[in-house]
């Protein structure tokens, strides 16, 4: 059974579409990509699977559970965290203390008797932000405040997380350490989730992807099934005659993709 | 054709807070052209727009509109000079009507009766509309309104920021479409869009932004040579 | 049959007059996202004037209508707009609160001031005199005339909005003022008519109501809480909706007046018919849907540094010994204005945790300082279990304010406390349960095991330590686990709620919270007055003490400090100067608006200037004689990356003094 299943949900905002019939399913221990052009509904997809955003129709079902009508902090404790493509840290705290207090929020009444300095630390050196504990979070650069989100999400010990475009921000070294540490949180048993646009990370890390086009999920596969599927570099690419481009661009199909 | 670029922009920088998008970026359009910009996500593109269409304060740098210098001009005054901005997304009224949302557009210093001759014109599916709320219209006629705004405006510039966004290839085609038209016409455009090959089709000449500056300006076939390792950062 | 027909008139009337006010309001509300408490306010200023230019001044009731509805009226609106909340739509709903709050103070400010209130004055009716007789009923002509220009407004409107391009251009506003600047519209013009015809249409309410119910700076402020109540049903933008609440307030009020006295024990419930709206509101409010969580962006606010729990103890220790200082040489009657300036600063320390920590607003803290006071009064227990009972109720009622809002943003909570208030004072305070009419409650003075405080002296040094100890609890609660949260969910409610915070609780408990120390401070002026009545507890008291707060700062104890000194001084000076009593209103009102869009307020000037002295003038002054010996800050060292980061070194480095000190704790 997987760990998670949207099971056609449809997001309307006035007469807009966002999200149309969109179906997918994420296994329990995997890294999931969810790709796709600028407003396909991505991010969409993750407020309604947090319960930012409620649903014009369809579930979403979470370990056999349907959560649909759940409020967000329940869902929080039933094992979801998040991180958001516009940075929603707290700005007037120290990076530590953003981690503290989800520390403080994750662990309710019993936390009150327990010294959670030792795991704010260590969160932080995983993530790779130790230098910056002290910054004010309304002072760091977008990538580490990504990566501090993405800490302060694990202090809440998730079982799915949801990544919205985690490696923007971030440079290439950067980037790679983040694809290790993806693969580490997945080998740990954590189920992982990204909206991502750097395409050598998804189609680096993910186990399957998803592909989503104007609020539908128009193909799904693994890396190597999704870069040769000509649906996709349809979605990609626009509108494109494709004799007109075909002399340049013979480098290869990954590299029209990632346009 | 004046030698005086419709644009110019000299050395702007811009910042969220603390977080410097704009890190002096010049770019040029030549009066008459169809300028494309293309770049990966968080490039800037859009801050640039903002800027140049008055909506964000740059920290520094300057403006140039048919050379004159227009930093610190506010968005509707820019509007009434002939700059129209068409911004990402949908960039019509949802819960007004068809018909108002064309009523407004006569803002830009058009009689309102002239708007709605050409944009029913260009677009008859609109005047079956025109009742109806913007918002309740599909993706692809809401951005037509939209498109209607610069074609009916008569502007000296146009900037178009991810037209194709979240629409169906066909409808993609049916838009620049009026783009290539309104170029025609002998407007100077300004285009932003994630559609490299899409910009590029319509546009003489073309610039790349990455990390907030421009890295390369030149023909279009040239900037789509480099395009893909632009946004791959030389990886395949 | 024919009594039913005159209570339906005189609802219709009223509903009239409501829904003119209530579209003002709308349309003031849906351009800016400005929600203006003054509304009703503004309608009584400008029914002073038409009085002023119709009766006194003698001019001709035409040229006075023309003059305040078409002249002055709007142009005091495009005042309000662009001088007074410019910018406040994207403010913390907060500051907009405090700023409007300010408006409303500052207008009753101007009545007290122009108008005094030594001599009495009326509005005729128009064309008083004339009855007319309708199928068995008697209507005057004054209702038939609001009616007709509640209808004549309401088509006006539609005109307007749905017909002209301005109008068109303030619907599209609402939805993307961005996007209409884009088109060439010009939002900030757009802005100003609709503050133009909103204040009008506050002034014509005014003006037609005021014959009826009487020129009176207080019941015609409260005016908009009736239209507010109306707008809610529209959610404060559909005008249609407006117009078909105000119409059902209106009548339902008039029959709750009319069948009164045929409900049994109606004699208890003299005040119900001025609470009808805030019922109807409450009735509204609850069944209101869930608004959803904002995603917004990273945002830092920067606050007053929060001393350690240490040098709160020592500072706190100090204030003591130096108030048993002070009250030893005192006369008693100095004593009474210094320990109710220690109460309102226990009660200032309430608004720090709710307002200056939580980010919510609350327009009723006198109310529960009420609760508080009755509760100590009335259970008769003059020790700490009494002032345990009067905290618990306090903070029960807190709670029970906050639940029918539990679903909805800071504003509609703000706006529920606003209700609430008004209903305590008109309902609750003046009935038997609690002071009843001029009846004042009698309490006993405090005494704690093995001591006694009758001595007015002592009793003044007990309140000094009540406050220490309130305050200390506070800077722990903002040091702790549950201020880091508070800061946390003012910065981004989103993420929080990601985290696993219930918002909903948090927000109930830290109103619970508030209520329960303003309870406190209650039952503390109790036990020193000895006898208490309704005046002290009166509404429009929370609305000043959220000035007060505004100007010293609400995020620190010594702004509260400070502020409840203010609280005690401002009525003390007002009736030693009775002839500038307005002035004063209106000098406060002009501070909250300057200072009120920086929480920290006045108080934290005084945190800043140690560093200005350590980073500033010292090196000036160094520079300036270099054989002194000065304290100065490697300014090479520490100063510079600060100052690299140009007008924001300031704030910065401020920040960063207040997040190390939480730190390093």
């Amino acid at each position: 059974m997987p760990l998670l299943h949207v099971d056609d949900v449809v997001v309307q905002f006035g007469g807009v579409t966002a999200v149309n019939h969109a179906s997918f399913e994420v296994e329990a221990g995997s890294i999931t990509g969810l790709i796709g052009p600028n407003g396909a509904g991505k991010t969409t997809c993750f407020n309604v699977i947090t319960g930012l955003q409620t649903p014009t129709a369809g579930h979403i079902v979470l370990d056999g559970k349907d959560i649909t009508r759940m409020p967000v902090h329940r869902r929080s404790k039933r094992g979801i965290g998040r991180t958001f493509q516009r940075l929603e840290a707290f700005g007037s705290l120290t990076v530590s203390d953003n981690v503290r207090v989800a520390l403080d929020i994750h662990d309710g009444i019993p936390g009150l008797f327990r010294s959670a300095v030792n795991d704010v630390d260590a969160l932080l050196e995983l993530v790779g932000i130790s230098d910056y504990a002290n910054e004010r979070a309304d002072s760091i650069p977008t990538g580490t405040a990504r990566l501090l989100e993405l800490a302060r999400s694990l202090a809440t010990d998730p079982q799915l997380l949801l990544l919205d475009e985690p490696s923007s921000g971030l440079d290439e070294s950067e980037t790679g350490a983040f694809g290790a540490l993806l693969k580490q949180l997945a080998a740990e048993g954590r189920t992982v989730l990204m909206v991502e646009h750097d395409m050598d990370l998804v189609m680096g890390v993910c186990d399957t992807i998803h592909v989503l086009d104007f609020g539908s999920i128009i193909a799904q596969g693994t890396p190597a099934e999704i870069r040769i599927n000509p649906v996709v570099q349809k979605a990609y690419l626009g509108y494109a005659d494709e004799a007109d481009h075909d002399a340049g661009h013979d480098a290869g199909d990954t590299k029209v993709l990632a346009l | 054709m004046s030698s005086v670029p419709i644009l110019e922009t000299v050395d702007i920088h811009a910042a969220y807070g603390r977080i410097e998008v704009l890190r002096g970026v010049d770019l040029k359009v030549p009066r008459g052209a169809v300028v494309a910009l293309l770049g990966p996500n968080g490039a800037g593109k859009s801050t640039l727009l903002k800027v140049i269409s008055g909506q964000m304060a740059q920290t520094s740098g300057d403006v140039h509109l048919g050379g004159v210098h227009v930093t610190g001009a506010k968005a509707a005054d820019l509007a009434r000079l002939g700059l129209t901005t068409i911004p990402e997304g949908r960039s019509v009224f949802p819960n007004l009507t068809v018909e108002e949302n064309l009523l407004l557009m006569s803002y830009a210093g058009v009689s309102a009766d002239a708007v709605f001759d050409t944009a029913y014109a260009y677009f008859p599916r609109l005047h079956e509309r025109r009742f109806q709320l913007a918002g309740t219209m599909s993706g692809g006629e809401q951005q037509m309104l939209a498109m209607a705004r610069a074609l009916a405006s008569d502007p000296a510039l146009l900037l178009l920021d991810e037209l194709s966004m979240g629409l169906a290839p066909l409808i993609v085609d049916e838009l620049y479409q009026s783009v290539a038209k309104i170029a025609e016409s002998g407007v100077s455009i300004l285009v932003v869009e994630q559609f490299a090959r899409t910009a590029l089709k319509v546009a003489d000449y073309a610039a790349v932004m990455t990390g907030g500056k421009v890295v390369a300006t030149g023909e279009p076939d040239e900037i789509g040579a480099i395009m893909a390792d632009v946004i791959l950062g030389g990886a395949a | 049959m024919s009594a039913f027909l005159s209570y339906t008139v005189i609802g219709l009337f009223t509903g009239a007059a409501y829904a003119i006010a209530a579209s003002g309001l709308v349309l003031t509300y849906s351009t800016t996202r400005v929600f203006n408490i003054a509304h009703g306010a503004v309608g009584m200023v400008f029914a002073f004037l038409y009085w002023d230019f119709s009766q006194r001044q003698g001019m001709p009731v035409w040229l006075s209508l023309v003059l305040v509805l078409l002249v002055v009226a709007p142009l005091t609106g495009v005042f309000i707009q662009r001088v007074l909340t410019r910018g406040l739509g994207n403010a913390p709903v907060g500051v907009s609160l405090v700023v409007t709050v300010a408006i409303l103070v500052g207008m009753i400010g101007v009545a007290t001031q122009v108008w005094k209130q030594d001599t009495a004055r009326s509005l005729p009716q128009f064309y008083q005199g004339h009855l007319i007789h309708l199928g068995g009923v008697i209507v005057t002509p004054q209702q038939i005339i609001t009616i007709v220009i509640s209808v004549i407004v309401a088509g006006a409107l539609y005109v307007l909005l749905a017909r002209t391009r301005i109008g068109t251009a303030m619907r599209a506003s609402v939805d993307n003022a961005e996007l209409l600047s884009l088109y060439g519209g010009r939002a900030d013009v757009v802005a100003a008519l609709a503050w133009a015809v909103g204040t009008s249409l506050a002034a014509l309410a005014g003006i037609l109501l005021a014959p009826v119910i009487g020129l009176q700076y207080y019941d015609l402020t409260l005016l908009v809480i009736s239209a507010y109540a109306a707008a809610m049903l529209g959610k404060l933008t559909s005008l249609p909706m407006t117009y078909i609440g105000a119409m059902a307030l209106g009548l339902a009020q008039s029959y709750v007046i009319g069948y009164l006295q045929d409900i049994p024990g109606h004699d208890k419930l003299g005040g119900l018919p001025a609470v009808v709206p805030t019922v109807f509101l409450f009735a509204i409010l609850v069944l209101l849907p869930q608004a959803p969580l904002r995603i917004g962006q990273v945002k830092g606010i920067i606050s007053a540094p929060v001393p350690t729990i240490t040098r709160s103890m020592v500072c706190g220790a100090l204030l003591i010994v130096a108030v048993a200082l002070m009250a030893s040489g005192m006369a008693n009657s100095t004593l009474l204005n210094f320990g109710a300036a220690i109460s309102f600063a226990i009660l200032m320390l309430s608004l720090v945790l709710l307002t200056g920590y939580g980010g919510y607003v609350s327009l009723a803290q006198f109310a529960f300082a009420g609760v508080g006071a009755v509760i100590y009064a009335r259970a008769d227990q003059p020790n700490l279990f009494g002032l345990v009972l009067a905290i618990l109720g306090a903070a029960a009622v807190g709670a029970i304010v906050a639940i029918p809002v539990l679903r909805l943003t800071g504003l509609y909570l703000a706006l529920a406390t606003l209700a609430f208030g008004q209903l305590m004072d008109k309902l609750v305070f003046t009935s038997s349960l609690a002071f009843q009419f001029n009846n004042p409650l009698t309490a006993k003075r405090l005494s704690l095991p093995g001591m006694n405080f009758k001595d007015q002296g002592n009793y003044t040094i007990l309140m000094a330590v009540f406050f220490v100890l309130t305050a200390i609890v506070v800077v722990a609660i903002r040091r702790g686990r549950l201020g880091r949260i508070l800061i946390a969910v003012r910065d981004s409610q989103a993420a929080a709620g990601t985290l696993g915070l219930d918002l909903r609780w948090l927000r109930v408990g830290l109103f619970a919270g508030s209520a329960g120390i303003a309870g406190l401070s209650g039952a503390l002026l109790a036990g020193m007055r000895l006898t208490i009545d309704a005046s002290t507890f009166q509404f429009f008291n929370s609305l000043v003490l959220l000035l007060i707060a505004g100007v010293w700062g609400v995020t620190s104890v010594t702004g509260a400090a400070i502020g409840g000194f203010f609280m005690m001084y401002l009525p003390v000076a007002q009736s030693n100067h009775p002839n500038i009593a307005g002035l004063l209103f209106m000098l406060l009102a002009a501070g909250a608006i300057v200072l009120g869009r920086n929480p920290n307020g006045l108080s934290y000037v005084m945190f800043l200037i140690p560093r200005f002295v350590t980073d500033s003038l010292y090196p000036a002054l160094a520079d300036r004689y270099p054989g002194m010996a000065l304290r100065a800050r490697a300014v090479g060292v520490v100063g510079e990356p600060d100052e690299a980061i140009g007008s924001d070194a300031d704030d910065h480095s401020e920040g960063k003094v207040d997040s190390d000190a939480v730190a390093s704790r």
